[in-house]
């Protein structure tokens, strides 16, 4: 018993750690991708005895600077809430991880350990539920402010936040229909099929239309351009204008930690999660016969690399999008959401339910 | 009175499907990325120097290369003995349209040279940095060629430039070194504006006498 929780501490703490820095690095990531791909140098003063290290210091000044700035309370603002607000926002997402399968199982003495924080049948519903309730703290964040500007940019953010969440969710029916199970790591496994032999049987493969709404909504979900207009970093106010100090950096954290996890969950649906091609539990098997056996620890820790590129790779895609695109205007927006990508994904279900019926590869 | 039918074009289909729009975009972006970055890991190990991957100057250190006819600070050029160049003709401060330079001329020893600045000031806070005191020099004993650009001061008084600085560039507001390096007899900022210097200092004691 002792151990299984010293277990699921040491798993829980690796999945903290590496959220929390990637959401750190993301920080400078922004600030450095940007800078590169518009022919820039980009933050490189910060240094600590002369050593600048390509401006990686800049996320810990950022700590620093958010830690020791003034936090105000506006007067007549809902003084607990107010406080609360931003902790949900981050908590929700912080927890959302712990669904995230990051490796396959692995078999320490007569112990199977799955690379998973919580090993939840439904773990695809939990993500979603919490992804959801991060939208309280964005309302409470506007509604406990006392500042209509705030209130407004809440409501913003809610609607569009909800509106998108539906295509989220219906895009991913297709992926569970496909899969047969709600189980991430099952869904994972899953994708360890190959069509034909060569190709990988990702969700992508099987669900491209699926794999393009899921990646839409959920840069809507995360409130990144385009889809920035709770925020709107300068020219419409967000629901975070009465905040300051670590409060404003938290709802900042809690922006990155979303685009991270929804990385993370693109990875685990669309991309094979850990999978790496060809390579099952005791080695390589490549399609033209060859096979190449390797050990355990090397199997896991391939299929941890796996998933950490993946994601990487899905963050930076994030990045550039959200430094290429302009920003939608409101009713654009809500008209993508609802006459665009809410039909396509509806019809993506009945097409994919009815393509398993009639093939009958129900799993 | 005609009227102007305006159409809007209608977005085609391919259009409205806004992906190959957004891909067209992520291309180009990306395009940038993946230059500017191989060049960025490249000049990290030495190579591909002549190649810029950022059009920015880090300023600071790296100052951007100014045209030759740039006009930055201005300076009073000097001859070999150390004296302006500036024969006080006042036709500087006369062309000036903002009135910035003030000169009060004095007589100098050299019947060949007439009369030079005791006090020559040039206000930066009023300077519009036209040129015209440049090209209007008949001595070519005003230049603006300093490559300065950072004129910057917290007061108006710090803007003020006079005599030390103009003949030497390097000295910079606030003039930290208090000794006055000038020889002969002029009006000394340094030294609280009494008059200062003398011309035996400067020619020793063959100064060449009017008289």
């Amino acid at each position: 018993m002792m151990e299984d929780l010293l277990i699921k501490l040491v798993l829980a703490g690796v999945v903290f750690f590496g959220a929390l820095n990637l959401a750190g690095l993301h920080t400078w990531l922004e600030r450095k991708q940007s800078a590169v791909m518009q022919d820039r140098i980009g933050a490189n003063r910060a240094d600590i005895m002369g050593f600048t290290m390509l401006g990686l210091f800049h996320p810990i000044a950022d700590a620093v600077k958010m830690f020791t700035k003034e936090d105000i309370v506006p007067a007549g603002a809902d003084r607990v809430l107010h406080t609360l607000a931003p902790f949900f926002s981050v908590f929700f997402a912080l927890v959302a991880f712990a669904g995230i399968p990051f490796g396959d199982h692995v078999v320490w003495g007569d112990r199977v350990i799955d690379l998973q924080v919580a090993d939840i049948d439904a773990a695809l519903l939990y993500i979603f539920a919490m992804l959801s309730l991060g939208v309280y703290g964005v309302i409470l964040a506007g509604f406990s402010s006392r500042n209509n500007y705030a209130l407004l940019g809440g409501l913003r953010a809610t609607a569009q936040m909800i509106s998108y969440e539906i295509a989220l969710g219906i895009a991913i029916i297709g992926v569970v229909l496909v899969y047969g199970t709600m189980d991430l790591q099952e869904i994972v496994r899953g994708q360890g099929t190959y069509l034909g032999g060569w190709i990988p049987f990702w969700g992508i493969v099987a669900q491209p239309v699926a794999f393009i709404v899921f990646m839409t909504a959920a840069l809507a979900e995360t409130k990144r351009t385009p889809f920035d207009l709770p925020e709107g970093e300068s020219e419409i106010i967000g629901y975070f204008v009465e905040y300051s100090g670590m409060k404003f950096g938290m709802f900042f954290l809690a922006d990155f930690l979303e685009t991270i996890l929804v990385a993370c969950l693109t990875t685990t649906l669309f991309l094979g999660g850990w999978q790496v091609p060809y390579l099952m539990p005791d080695g390589f098997h490549f399609p033209w016969g060859t096979t190449l056996p390797i050990s355990q620890w090397t199997y896991v820790l391939l299929g941890v690399a796996s998933f950490s590129i993946k994601v990487l790779v899905f963050c930076w895609l994030f990045m550039q999008i959200r430094w290429t695109l302009p920003r939608f205007r409101y009713d654009q927006l809500m008209k993508l959401g609802w006459l665009g990508l809410f039909p396509i994904s509806v019809a993506n279900v009945l097409v994919t339910a009815v393509a398993i019926a009639f093939s009958g590869e129900v799993r | 009175m005609a009227v102007k039918v305006m159409r809007r074009p209608e977005l085609t289909f391919w259009e409205k499907l806004y992906l190959p729009q957004v891909l067209g975009g992520l291309k180009i972006t990306s395009l940038h990325f993946f230059r500017n970055l191989t060049i960025h890991l490249a000049h990290s190990l030495g190579l591909l120097k002549h190649l810029q991957a950022a059009v920015t100057y880090q300023y600071p250190e790296v100052l951007r290369p100014l045209a030759s006819r740039f006009r930055s600070r201005h300076r009073l050029t000097v001859r070999e003995e150390g004296t302006p160049r500036c024969v006080g003709c006042m036709l500087c401060e006369t062309v000036c349209p903002a009135k910035c330079i003030t000169i009060v001329a004095g007589e100098h020893p050299d019947p060949g040279v007439e009369k030079y600045p005791v006090r020559f000031d040039i206000d930066l806070g009023i300077c519009v940095y036209c040129g015209y005191c440049v090209e209007v020099c008949p001595e070519d004993a005003i230049r603006m060629d300093t490559g300065i650009l950072d004129v910057a001061a917290y007061s108006r008084k710090a803007m003020q430039l006079d005599i030390h600085e103009l003949m030497d560039p390097k000295l910079r507001k606030p003039v930290t070194d208090q000794n006055c390096h000038l020889k002969f007899p002029h009006q000394c900022e340094l030294s609280g504006g009494h008059m200062k210097g003398d011309w035996e200092q400067v020619y020793g004691s063959a100064v060449p006498r009017s008289k």
